[in-house]
């Protein structure tokens, strides 16, 4: 029996929920958060939705297998690495752009770091919605 | 008729076998001389392992068998596997086969052919239980890998200690340390390390039980086993390590007898077979026995008796292999007593068949012949046993001159008999394989001082670098070889005579014997399961409780053991530490809560203190300094009591605890305590000394400079340590798809 309560409070909280996981993620490299917390963020919304809603919505909304998030998250994380070792250095090095500057924008690492995120985050949607399932 | 389209590209792979028998042949001027040639490539250099090969007498001789009888067995496979679900299937184990076992013959490290080695330990197990709907096939293929696997790791063993003294793994490197290695105590762990891989490889007593069994693959594998690969891989090990662990009478002793008894057993029973494949089978157990006894001289005459007979072998053994699979073919059955005649029928096959089996009983004018002479001249010059290597070749010769007999006479010359199908000739491309090579056994036994000179004495030299050869010749003139010849023909027609009494002899003893091989090694697979059923019933009992209480007492005892022993002065437990007065209310509150989740009767309540109490962790993170620990261990709380919950929601509601249990919780909340003090006062010994800021100060001054990233913790995660951070997400992924499959276990 769905609670009428949660339902109208998941509508705005899922949403919150999610933005603070991405805004966790991109700060990640120099302030507290990072792909892991912000994996946890995110499950932790979707775990709401699902409690709410029920799994079947999370999917549809999801449109992805969590288990396709996984591999996507690994395949990222070990693009991220490739890209160093294409350019002859060992694997995993972080690479930056702009190169040379002092202050670069964007590397490999915040990649790895997303890869990270989707790993964490498919992994725990596949015990969760599956669980729900049972 | 019209060809399939898969029929006409399986012949065509033979293309591969076949460039490489070109390529070889070109090589072959090269090595004749005792030359050689190194290839070389980086692999993993921090282990001192490369991808050595080397091109020299040994390797091309056994590289020219191998892709030279590749080439028929494909062709031959291509007719013979037609309209098989999993033809494509078939080549592509069958190449990788084929390219393993060069690999095997080419690498020049140790390490390189170990895991060439391997190769053809898993492609001959796929290729064995290539009928896998087949239950037998399935047990035989299994049988396979466990013998020739648990050979490997011994290999495996041996080849780390034979490197570890020489400092290298490189085999033409080898030579060098022989003295050295010889010399050392571990001498004779090596040896009898390198002999349980060759051995069990090469099929020697008491490991010969698997060879018969691994008939159950199809005929071109079994022919391809049996004359140029897998089996003859023990052999060309035992031959590639001669010059460094050859020589000594423990490696000559062990040889000649462990040879000369396997030779004799599969001899002998070969004597009692009446299926043909079987018969060829045993007659290979004997083929292989008579190699490592040559292997283990050390004379000119022996090892080249080795090399050739290793050519006669292959040559008459692969085309006869060829020529059972016709017969099964075109009638239908491969017992000896419901086929005779054939010759009528199948022309082209009878000649294949005659000319091989010529070879294998050794009659003049065939390679055979030349082969058995020089066995005899090696024998004689046997340093350990000669006599009793002597006698073993001849009454093995004397049996196979019995089994060619058996194999030709009445199957082809005798009168005709109804077979299930009506005999009739295989399609060309199958006969090619059988006439060519049993051609090559009459030519090469022509022109046996060419052979002797291109093609056995660089190989030869390979082994026993020293300037004389033992020449191949027809005619030696009147000696002891050629008397011995003699008799062995004359002992082969009177065994060919008596072969029907032998046979029910063979047969009777085979039945009375109280135990078999092959028997004891049921006996052990089913003891290993059974002890593993016992002692995995008795470790993993199902109880995650009782798991919990093993792994915290032995944790408590074992630390608290350790600790005892190197404390200085007894057990002294650190001070406690001052903390303001608010921080132990944070203490209190966790303990609270700690008493809370023991007495709760309902699941839910539990959970919830539970999670105080990990919060009460995150806030003991945030207080010290390390926000982003909080932020996670808060996350990580919130989520666990998110799952735990929807899992409690389905479960029945918690069981009072009966009386009787009582005792239990008791020695529960012992152990609890006795475990979580440990740790307190670990945790505290280990904080309270002085701590290396070598690692801190080398993030602190690099995060940012080096890596961008304000944030350590997370610069540590994704860029540091990244590698460690890829492993650890794998291990989230694997436990992902685990859970996956047990819920959708569950689910159905």
């Amino acid at each position: 029996m769905p609670s009428f309560i949660l339902q109208v409070a998941n509508r705005i909280l899922v949403g919150l929920i999610l933005v603070f996981a991405v805004y966790l993620l991109f700060r990640g490299h120099n302030a507290p958060g990072g792909g892991f917390s912000a994996a946890l963020v995110a499950a932790t919304g979707f775990s709401l939705f699902a409690i709410a809603e029920g799994p079947q919505p999370v999917r549809r909304a999801l449109r992805l297998d969590p288990l396709v998030l996984v591999a996507t998250g690994l395949l990222l994380a070990i693009s991220a690495g490739l890209w160093g070792a294409l350019a002859g250095l060992p694997f995993l090095t972080g690479l930056w752009w702009p190169a040379g500057s002092a202050a670069p924008a964007v590397g490999t690492p915040l990649v790895f770091d997303l890869g990270v995120f989707l790993v964490v985050l498919g992994s725990i949607l596949t015990l969760v919605l599956g669980l729900e399932e049972i | 008729m019209q060809e399939p389209n898969s029929v006409i590209a399986g012949r065509m792979t033979a293309l591969l076998p076949l460039a490489l028998f070109a390529g070889l042949c070109l090589q072959v001027p090269g090595v004749v001389g005792g030359g050689a040639a190194y290839l070389s490539w980086v692999w993993a250099p921090g282990l001192g392992v490369d991808a050595d090969f080397a091109v020299d007498g040994l390797s091309v001789f056994f590289g020219l068998i191998v892709s030279g009888i590749g080439v028929f067995v494909v062709l031959f496979a291509a007719d013979y596997m037609r309209g098989n679900r999993y033809y494509a299937r078939f080549f592509v184990f069958l190449h990788l086969f084929l390219l393993a076992m060069l690999g095997v013959v080419f690498a020049d490290n140790l390490i390189t052919l170990f895991v060439f080695w391997e190769l053809t330990t898993l492609l001959s197990y796929l290729l064995i239980g290539f009928d896998h709907e087949n239950d037998a096939a399935r047990r035989h293929a299994r049988q396979a890998l466990l013998v020739t696997g648990a050979g490997g790791l011994a290999l495996l063993i041996g080849f780390l200690l034979i490197g570890g003294l020489a400092g290298t793994y490189r085999l033409s490197a080898l030579a060098e340390s022989a003295r050295a290695i010889q010399g050392h105590v571990f001498y004779l762990p090596i040896l009898a390390l390198v002999f349980t891989g060759a051995f069990t490889k090469s099929a020697q007593f008491p490991f010969h039980f698997w060879l018969p069994n691994a008939m159950s693959a199809p005929t071109p594998i079994s022919a391809f086993l049996h004359s140029a690969t897998m089996v003859k891989a023990g052999i060309y090990l035992l031959a590639r390590l001669h010059p460094v662990l050859g020589g000594t009478t423990a490696w000559m002793g062990t040889l000649v007898i462990v040879g000369g008894v396997t030779a004799l057993l599969g001899a002998v029973l070969a004597m009692g077979q009446t299926d043909l494949k079987r018969l060829l089978a045993y007659t290979t157990i004997m083929a292989l026995g008579i190699l490592t006894m040559f292997l283990g001289g050390k004379t000119t005459p022996a090892l080249t008796a080795a090399v050739t007979f290793m050519l006669v072998h292959s040559l008459y053994k692969s085309a006869l292999f060829l020529v059972v699979g016709i017969i099964d073919h075109g009638t239908g059955t491969r017992e000896i007593g419901r086929i005779g005649g054939l010759i009528r029928a199948m022309p082209a096959t009878a000649f294949g068949a005659a000319t091989a089996a010529m070879s294998m009983a050794g009659f003049p004018l065939f390679l055979g012949f030349v082969g058995k002479e020089i066995m005899y001249e090696g024998a004689l010059a046997e340093e350990v046993f000669p006599v009793f290597a002597t006698s073993a070749a001849v009454l093995c010769n004397a049996l196979m001159t019995a089994v060619a007999g058996t194999v030709l006479i009445r199957p082809f010359l005798g009168k005709a008999l109804p077979t299930p199908v009506p005999p009739h000739e295989a399609p060309v491309w199958m006969w090619l394989g059988p006439t060519a090579i049993g051609s090559l056994c009459l030519i090469f036994g022509l022109i046996p001082d060419w052979v002797g000179r291109w093609l056995v004495a660089p190989a030869v030299s390979a082994i026993h670098p020293v300037a004389e050869h033992a020449g191949l010749k027809l005619f030696h003139g009147v000696n002891d070889p050629l008397l011995l010849s003699i008799l062995t023909l004359v002992l082969g027609a009177a065994f060919y005579l008596v072969r029907r009494p032998v046979r029910r002899w063979v047969a009777a003893l085979a039945a009375g014997m109280p135990f078999t091989a092959d028997g004891l090694y049921a006996l052990t697979m089913a003891a290993t399961a059974r002890s593993a059923g016992l002692l995995t019933g008795f470790i993993q009992n199902g109880s995650l409780h009782r798991y919990l209480l093993t792994i915290l007492t032995v944790f408590t005892l074992t630390a608290t053991t350790v600790w005892f022993l190197n404390a200085e002065g007894g057990l002294v437990a650190p001070p406690l530490p001052s903390l303001p007065f608010w921080q132990w209310l944070l203490v209190a509150l966790m303990a609270g809560a700690v008493g809370v989740v023991v007495a709760a009767r309902s699941r839910i309540l539990a959970v919830c203190a539970l999670g105080v109490v990990g919060s009460g962790a995150a806030l003991v993170f945030l207080v010290f300094g390390a926000p982003d620990l909080a932020l996670t261990q808060l996350l990580v709380e919130t989520l666990t009591l998110i799952i735990v919950a929807i899992v409690l929601l389905r479960l029945p509601p918690l069981q009072k605890k009966s009386g009787g249990e009582l005792p239990g919780r008791w020695v529960d909340a012992l152990v609890a305590l006795g475990a979580g003090a440990l740790v307190a006062v670990l945790c505290m010994a280990a904080t309270s000394g002085v701590m290396d800021r070598q690692l801190t100060d080398f993030f602190e001054h690099n995060s940012y400079l080096v890596a961008h990233g304000r944030n350590i913790v997370n610069v540590i995660l994704v860029d540091f340590r990244g590698l460690d951070t890829l492993g650890e997400i794998v291990v989230v992924a694997t436990a992902g798809l685990a859970g996956f499959a047990l819920i959708s276990r569950e689910r159905r």
